[in-house]
């Protein structure tokens, strides 16, 4: 006897054949973004081991020599490709400005969410989410312009250099700092201010004691997610730095980090040569460090879960 | 739902000779915005009894018991108007200071809300905070508010554990431990049992009767079986109004009012 239940199980329909549609656009877009991460990995790491394959380059001497001329060679013959100025420059500009950033950012998301959060929801939000929006070279134009100068004048040297850098990506980071750090302390279930406040604690107790505290793990993401955004910011960092590959002495004296000897340099060389595949052997470190920050970030929101 | 009227409502005085009183409240009204959520509630709270605040959802009984000791400030919009009298002083006042205040009046809220800590911290968070220090003062402290709540023999080998380890109703324990490490006056709880399944219910409940020597405990809760087994006095709360206030028996055998009866005997709620 014919069925129409039964034959309709069995046959595809219209809403299982747009399903397998779905899946298989979004799939091929997945695989699409994972096949191009992987290809500039790819690219990055085969020009920039060149460097220490080809070009016979002592990968400790890379990371531990100052002198930065991969043009030419020393008198082994291989070029002369010694990162550690920028290295320092990069993690220079990025700790101190970190370490600047860090505590303005707290005290901002706090006041946002502990003390007023309505003034904070009203002004401090569409302030934070402008300061986000602003272009770099607008930064580093207000940076060359008037902290330069301010550093000339209040420290000597010639106002260009590692604290001059400092105080541009402080600017830059608080915003995303500040931003992500307010999502921490929202967080933090309403009770547990509750309990705090029950026990005769103070508004002062509270947030020390227990919301700060419960919001450690976010907090420390933001930090780190400030940081990975100052280790990469290039423009800004490049117009105040000074771009001098040396060893800095000071804070304020002229330096440079990686990426403002990339995007110095990138145009200047021929592909292929020793001192390109030295750049792209910075660009691979950037890439590199980036993937350390990403995995921090991946390790404290694993361990805050629990 | 029938309507009930307002005006018609039976409070038990009781008498400052014969009753020690330990809190009362004078015309408390409640304001969320424009709206009313507590017309004007005068209640007397006995010392070291129990009382019991019932009422269908909505009728204002925790709104109340958290203006008792404040809780209700941190809540943007909120006004609330009247008297809370403790120890002749009326705490609704400017001039109080809000967190000695809540140092005397403890409250241990619905959902078990232990900090991310260990047990021991936990319970010495707001001692710590008032200048208790010492190794053995505290450890003293723990143990016997521990005991108290009746927390201790369950987790004395693991006092460094996380609170958040425990069982829903060991956590319920330990925020009553938590409270009473203050050494307060008064114990405010707001449905503490409601998240518990029974056995767990039914030792919370032990925990209160024990503490009731020490402690005047006012008490929300939704289970009318629990306030009639706990409770010295109850009070009826309806939309915002106590339509009756007497002792515990009273309310549950002869009730005075019609919406006392029809509630207690399961006709609305």
């Amino acid at each position: 006897m014919h069925d129409d239940i039964k034959d309709s199980l069995l046959k595809k329909s219209r809403a299982t054949r747009s399903e397998q549609r779905g899946r298989i656009i979004s799939l091929t877009c997945t695989a699409i973004i994972v096949l191009i991460v992987v290809s500039i990995f790819y690219f990055v790491a085969s020009k920039g081991l060149a460097t220490f394959f080809s070009n016979k380059v002592n990968v400790w001497d890379f990371l531990s020599k100052s002198i930065w001329n991969p043009g030419s060679t020393d008198s082994h013959g291989s070029p002369q490709a010694g990162a550690l100025p920028m290295i320092i420059g990069s993690f220079g500009v990025t700790l101190l400005s970190a370490i600047i950033a860090t505590p303005f950012a707290i005290a901002t998301a706090i006041f946002m969410t502990e003390i007023s959060p309505n003034k904070g929801y009203k002004i401090l939000q569409p302030v934070t989410e402008l300061l986000v929006g602003i272009p770099s070279v607008v930064y580093g134009f207000i940076g060359l312009s008037v902290v330069v100068p301010f550093v000339r004048h209040t420290f000597g040297g010639t106002g260009f250099g590692i604290l001059a850098g400092t105080f541009v990506l402080f600017v830059m980071i608080l915003p995303t700092v500040t931003s992500m750090s307010v999502d921490a302390l929202r967080a933090v279930p309403r009770y547990y201010r509750e309990a705090s406040l029950a026990l005769g604690a103070t508004r002062w107790q509270t947030i020390y004691k227990v919301v700060l505290r419960s919001a450690t793990p976010g907090l420390a993401t933001a930090v780190i997610f400030g940081m990975s955004r100052a280790f990469g910011e290039a423009l800004a960092v490049q117009m105040v730095i000074g771009n001098a590959v040396l060893l800095p002495h000071n804070l304020i004296s002229p330096a440079s980090t990686l990426t403002s000897v990339l995007t110095m340099g990138m145009g200047n060389t021929v592909m292929g040569s020793a001192a390109n595949n030295a750049l792209w052997s910075l660009a691979l470190l950037l890439l590199l460090m980036s993937l350390v920050f990403n995995l921090l970030i991946n390790k404290i929101a694993k361990r805050g879960r629990i | 739902m029938q309507n009930y009227s307002a005006d018609d409502k039976f409070i038990r005085e009781l008498d400052p000779k014969d009753h020690e009183i330990s809190i009362s409240t004078e015309d408390l009204h409640v304001f969320y915005g424009d709206s009313e959520a507590i017309h004007g509630v005068s209640l007397p709270f006995e010392r070291f009894k129990i009382t019991a605040l019932i009422g269908a959802s909505g009728s204002g009984k925790s709104t109340y018991l958290r203006s008792l000791n404040r809780m209700n400030d941190n809540i943007d919009g909120t006004r609330v108007t009247g008297k809370i009298m403790y120890r002749d002083l009326d705490i609704n006042s400017q001039n109080i200071n809000v967190y000695e205040m809540r140092k005397h009046i403890g409250m241990v809220f619905q959902r078990p809300n232990p900090f991310s800590k260990s047990i021991y911290d936990n319970i010495t968070f707001a001692p710590k905070r008032n200048g208790v220090h010492g190794k053995e003062t505290l450890d003293e402290l723990v143990e016997t508010t521990l005991k108290q709540a009746a927390l201790w023999d369950q987790v004395k080998d693991g006092l460094g554990q996380s609170a958040l380890s425990l069982s829903g109703g060991q956590q319920q324990r330990l925020c009553i431990a938590r409270a009473i490490a203050m050494k307060p006056d008064i114990l405010l709880l707001d449905e503490p049992a409601s998240a518990l399944d029974p056995i767990s219910t039914s030792t919370v409940e032990d925990t209160l009767l024990a503490l009731k020597d020490r402690y005047t405990i006012i008490i929300v809760t939704h289970n009318m079986q629990q306030a009639a087994r706990i409770s010295d006095y109850t009070a009826f709360f309806h939309l915002g109004n106590v339509l009756e206030f007497d002792e515990t028996s009273n309310v549950f055998q002869r009730p005075k009012i019609t919406a006392t009866e029809d509630y207690v005997s399961g006709r609305f709620g």
